[in-house]
């Protein structure tokens, strides 16, 4: 019994260690990047004009904050983003529910929707923009094009591939359709749900970025469309660091969602 | 006795691309008020959608299912326990209620009741995950007896656990339904299984199922089904039973 104890410290310290070694590599993977990179600028082995500096970035982010558009531009693509996430989400689970429930119109539909999500939604863009008007909604028609179809798809084919004999002990104690949707199909789905919406959440800022790069007055895709066109490289790349930063804070904050849910719901 | 269900000429065609199948061919049942009768057949042969038939989850191709009694209520439970993961055992088992509208409060004391005399007090708020297969299967069988079915249908409700659980349940069982007093349609593939419980035991041929034989299992000092086994006419049953089914492993 005297060993148990012992055991289980040695354990969980075995699993601290593996979890600061983890982190400590991806500190030292980004630090050492960073870090060639601004050797290389400092001693002119790249084109800093072309290919800018940790320094330079750091600098034009401080600048850009200081103009004090920065935060009105991350806001800007923040708030198309969750528009843009919020509606083909809705529209993603209402118009799986319709097929589920309507097998004949999901028959119907089937070639068009596949069609629909195969095309490449960029190739629309100019299209969209005559007929929406070169405003903020293009970008979030646009995003909603990328989302929805694939978002229909798969919560669709998920609702088919609802355990059975699920379906049918349902069947069994005289269940109607919308029991066997709200009792079964939705709550034995929640998981698949929720990584959808992980997915919603990248392909609208896909969606909205691609947006931006066509036609914005605002946003980082249109500080990356800007920096573009006046050579700007300082820019582009500041913005591009933080559309990662943004995409990673997103993706946490579903994850997030998903803990709280998870935890209200399961044992 | 008195029948709660007759069975005439019942018939059920499959229908596919490649043509018709024929499922069931020309049965007639009577079945007897509180007695269990069990189906026994080659595997494939039909037993399964005969039940399913009476459940209403199939429409038969022709024949009659006469219901003696109104407004019969059906219990149907399958091999598989599917107990909902994400619902608690007590929720689990008040489905059925649920489903019907029928949560009154002498129906959720009637589950409390069925949970706490079948060894499931303590589990009533647990998620079926932290159940072994032969309790999730009892808690199945207390989903199916919430709703206080007059006949209930069992479709090979012990194939999916190990032999052993599966004597110990099948004996379980037997008291449950005893106690309850239902009338009992079975369908199993195990001949110990049937010859020990039932009173009697149906016969089905190969594909399409017709009836080839009837016993009514008459044992000397007939008890629990685990005793049962040790009756002098058991292998009697089993031996006649085994010969009607006539299986071939080549064929």
């Amino acid at each position: 019994m005297s060993t148990l104890p012992n055991e289980r410290e040695e354990y969980l310290k075995k699993k601290k260690k593996e979890k600061r070694i983890v982190i400590f590599f991806q500190i030292l993977i980004l630090v050492c990047c960073l870090l060639l990179w601004e050797i290389a600028a400092q001693f002119d082995w790249i084109n800093t004009f072309l290919s800018s500096s940790p320094s330079l970035v750091f600098k034009t982010f401080l600048s850009l904050f200081e103009q004090n558009d920065l935060l009105s531009h991350i806001g800007i693509t923040t708030y198309e983003t969750f528009l843009s996430f919020a509606i083909a989400s809705l529209i993603g689970l209402s118009v799986s529910t319709l097929l589920w429930w309507f097998p004949r119109l999901a028959k119907i539909l089937d070639p068009y929707l596949t069609i629909l999500n195969s095309l490449p939604k960029v190739a629309l863009g100019p299209l969209i923009i005559i007929w929406v008007g070169a405003s903020m909604n293009s970008i979030i028609f646009m995003a909603l094009l990328i989302c929805i179809f694939l978002s229909i798809i798969n919560i669709y084919h998920d609702f088919l591939n609802t355990d059975s004999s699920y379906i049918t002990l349902l069947k069994s104690l005289g269940a109607n359709k919308k029991d066997i949707f709200l009792k079964v199909v939705l709550p034995a789905n929640l998981s698949n749900i929720i990584n959808n919406l992980k997915i919603n959440v990248s392909m609208a800022f896909i969606g909205v970025i691609m947006g931006e790069l066509l036609v914005s007055k605002k946003g980082l895709g249109y500080l990356i469309m800007y920096g573009t066109q006046v050579f700007n490289i300082n820019l582009v790349i500041t913005s591009v660091f933080l559309l990662g930063i943004l995409s990673f804070l997103f993706y946490y904050l579903i994850c997030f969602l998903e803990k709280m849910i998870q935890k209200k719901t399961a044992n | 006795m008195k029948n709660i269900l007759t069975i005439s000429h019942l018939k059920k065609n499959y229908q596919d691309d490649s043509g018709e199948i024929e499922a069931i061919w020309d049965v007639d049942l009577e079945v007897p008020e509180g007695k269990f009768i069990s189906i026994v057949g080659p595997s494939g042969c039909g037993k399964s959608t005969l039940l399913s038939i009476l459940a209403g989850l199939e429409k038969k191709s022709g024949g009659t299912i006469q219901f003696h009694k109104d407004d019969i209520k059906l219990g149907y439970m399958l091999q598989k326990d599917s107990l909902f993961p994400w619902r608690t055992i007590l929720d689990n088992c008040l489905l059925g209620l649920e489903l019907k509208k029928m949560l009154t409060e002498e129906n959720i004391h009637y589950v409390h009741h069925l949970l706490d005399t079948y060894g499931l007090h303590d589990f009533k708020n647990k998620y079926p995950s932290s159940l072994s297969g032969g309790m999730r299967q009892r808690v199945a069988l207390i989903r199916t007896l919430a709703i206080q079915p007059d006949i209930l249908l069992l479709d090979e409700p012990f194939s999916a656990l190990d032999a052993m659980t599966r004597v110990a349940l099948s004996d379980d069982v037997y008291h449950m339904i005893k106690k309850e007093g239902k009338t009992v349609l079975m369908v199993t593939h195990d001949i110990a299984e049937a010859v020990s419980l039932s009173d009697i035991v149906v016969v089905l041929t190969k594909r399409p199922a017709r009836i080839k034989k009837m016993y009514e299992i008459q044992l000397t000092g007939r008890s629990t089904p685990i005793e049962n086994r040790k009756c002098k006419e058991f292998s009697m049953y089993y031996d006649q039973i085994w010969r009607d089914l006539d299986v071939h492993l080549t064929e």
